[in-house]
C-alpha cells in the first residue's frame, strides 16, 4: 500500500459510461480516494452512503471525494442512482483493478479492491492512507483529521 | 479506537440517574430500521440496569438515504425546548413504522405541546445547529452507521444486543 509522501500514481477512469476523469486535472484541491470491494453492499448506512451525507464537510476542506471499485461504469450508475450519491464513483474496470494495484490495494484472491482510504494533498503526494479491516467501515474522522491538518500547513 | 467528541455536555439529552457510572450514547438516525430495532433494546437496558446507566442521544440522520430522518431530529429538538425531548424520541420510534412528513405534528399534539411554539421551533435555527453540531460529532468521533454506540466515551463495536450482552458480563 502507498504510504505518505509518495506521489499519487496519476489514473483515468470512468466515472460515468461516457465520462472520464484525471486524477492530475485536480492539482491544488485536496482529494480523498475511497477504494472499496463492491457496489450494493446490502445495509444501509454504507461507506459510500455515509460520505455522501458529508460532502458538505469535505468541500469546507477543498477536497474532492471519489469511490473507486471495480465495478463497471454502468453498475456504478445505477448504483449511484438508486442511493442519490452525489459525488462520482470511478470504475476500475478495465484493465480490470489496475488502479488499485498501483496504489496497493488490490485482492488477488477476491478480484475486488480492499476498503482503503487515501488522502491526496493539492500538490499531489498522498498525505495519508489507511487500510480497514474489509468488514469494517472505517467512517470518516481520519479524513477529516489529515485535511484538518493539511489546511493548518 | 475511536472516542467520543465532544463529551457528553449540558447541550446532551441525558436519561437516567447523574451518578450512572456507565454512560451510554447513542448516534440515532429516526428512519433507520437498525436504530428502530435498537429501541426497544436500549428501553430494556436502562430497565435492567437501572440507576447503573445513563443514556445520551445524539442525532445522525442520514438526509439523502431518509427522507423524513432530519424533519424527525428538527422535531426532537423542537420537543426538547418544551421538556420533553424522549417523549418525541420514544414516540417517533414506536411510530416509525408510518412515519411521514404530518406525523411529528400528530405527536406533539398527543404530547400536549405548544403547537404553535413548536411549529415556530421547527424551522429555528437553533434547532438546526443542534442537529448539525451532533451530526458532526458523529464523523469526528468515527460514527460510521447508525446506530453507532459509545460506552464512558469509547466507541462500541456492536449492536444494542452485543451491548445488553457486554453490560450483562461487565456487571455480573
Amino acid at each position: 500500500m502507498l504510504e505518505k509522501g509518495t506521489v499519487a500514481p496519476d489514473f483515468e477512469l470512468n466515472a460515468t459510461p461516457d465520462q472520464k476523469i484525471k486524477l492530475k486535472d485536480f492539482l491544488g484541491k485536496n482529494v480523498i480516494l475511497a477504494f472499496y470491494p463492491a457496489d450494493w453492499s446490502p445495509v444501509c448506512s454504507d461507506q459510500m452512503a455515509l460520505y455522501n451525507e458529508m460532502l458538505k464537510y469535505f468541500t469546507k476542506h477543498n477536497a474532492q471525494i471519489f469511490g473507486i471499485s471495480v465495478d463497471s461504469g454502468w453498475c456504478h450508475m445505477a448504483f449511484s442512482n438508486d442511493r442519490k450519491l452525489h459525488f462520482p464513483l470511478l470504475a476500475d474496470f478495465e484493465p480490470k483493478g489496475s488502479v488499485s494495484k498501483a496504489y496497493g490495494v488490490y485482492d488477488d484472491e477476491l478480484g475486488e479492491s480492499k476498503r482503503a482510504l487515501f488522502v491526496i494533498d493539492k500538490e499531489g503526494k498522498i498525505a495519508w492512507s489507511y487500510l480497514s479491516p474489509t468488514a469494517v467501515n472505517p467512517g470518516a474522522d481520519g479524513i477529516l483529521d489529515v485535511l484538518e491538518e493539511l489546511e493548518k500547513g | 479506537m475511536s472516542t467520543l467528541k465532544p463529551e457528553v455536555g449540558t447541550k446532551d439529552h441525558v436519561q437516567g440517574s447523574s451518578d450512572a457510572s456507565i454512560t451510554i450514547v447513542e448516534f440515532g438516525d429516526y428512519q433507520c430500521p437498525h436504530c428502530g430495532n435498537a429501541y426497544p433494546i436500549l428501553k430494556e437496558i436502562e430497565e435492567t440496569f437501572g440507576d447503573q446507566v445513563k443514556l445520551v442521544f445524539r442525532n445522525f440522520p442520514l438526509r439523502e438515504a431518509h427522507e423524513f430522518a432530519y424533519a424527525a431530529s428538527l422535531a426532537a429538538e423542537a420537543a426538547a425546548l418544551q421538556d420533553k425531548f424522549w417523549e418525541m424520541h420514544d414516540a417517533i420510534y414506536e411510530n416509525q413504522y408510518r412515519l411521514e412528513e404530518g406525523l411529528f405534528d400528530e405527536l406533539a399534539e398527543a404530547l400536549g405541546l405548544d403547537l404553535d411554539q413548536f411549529a415556530a421551533d421547527l424551522s429555528s435555527e437553533g434547532v438546526k445547529e443542534k442537529v448539525e453540531s451532533d451530526f458532526e460529532s458523529g464523523i469526528r468521533s468515527g460514527v460510521n452507521g447508525t446506530p453507532s454506540f459509545y460506552v464512558n466515551g469509547t466507541k462500541f463495536d456492536g449492536g444494542a444486543t452485543d451491548l445488553y450482552a457486554m453490560l450483562k458480563e461487565s456487571t455480573e
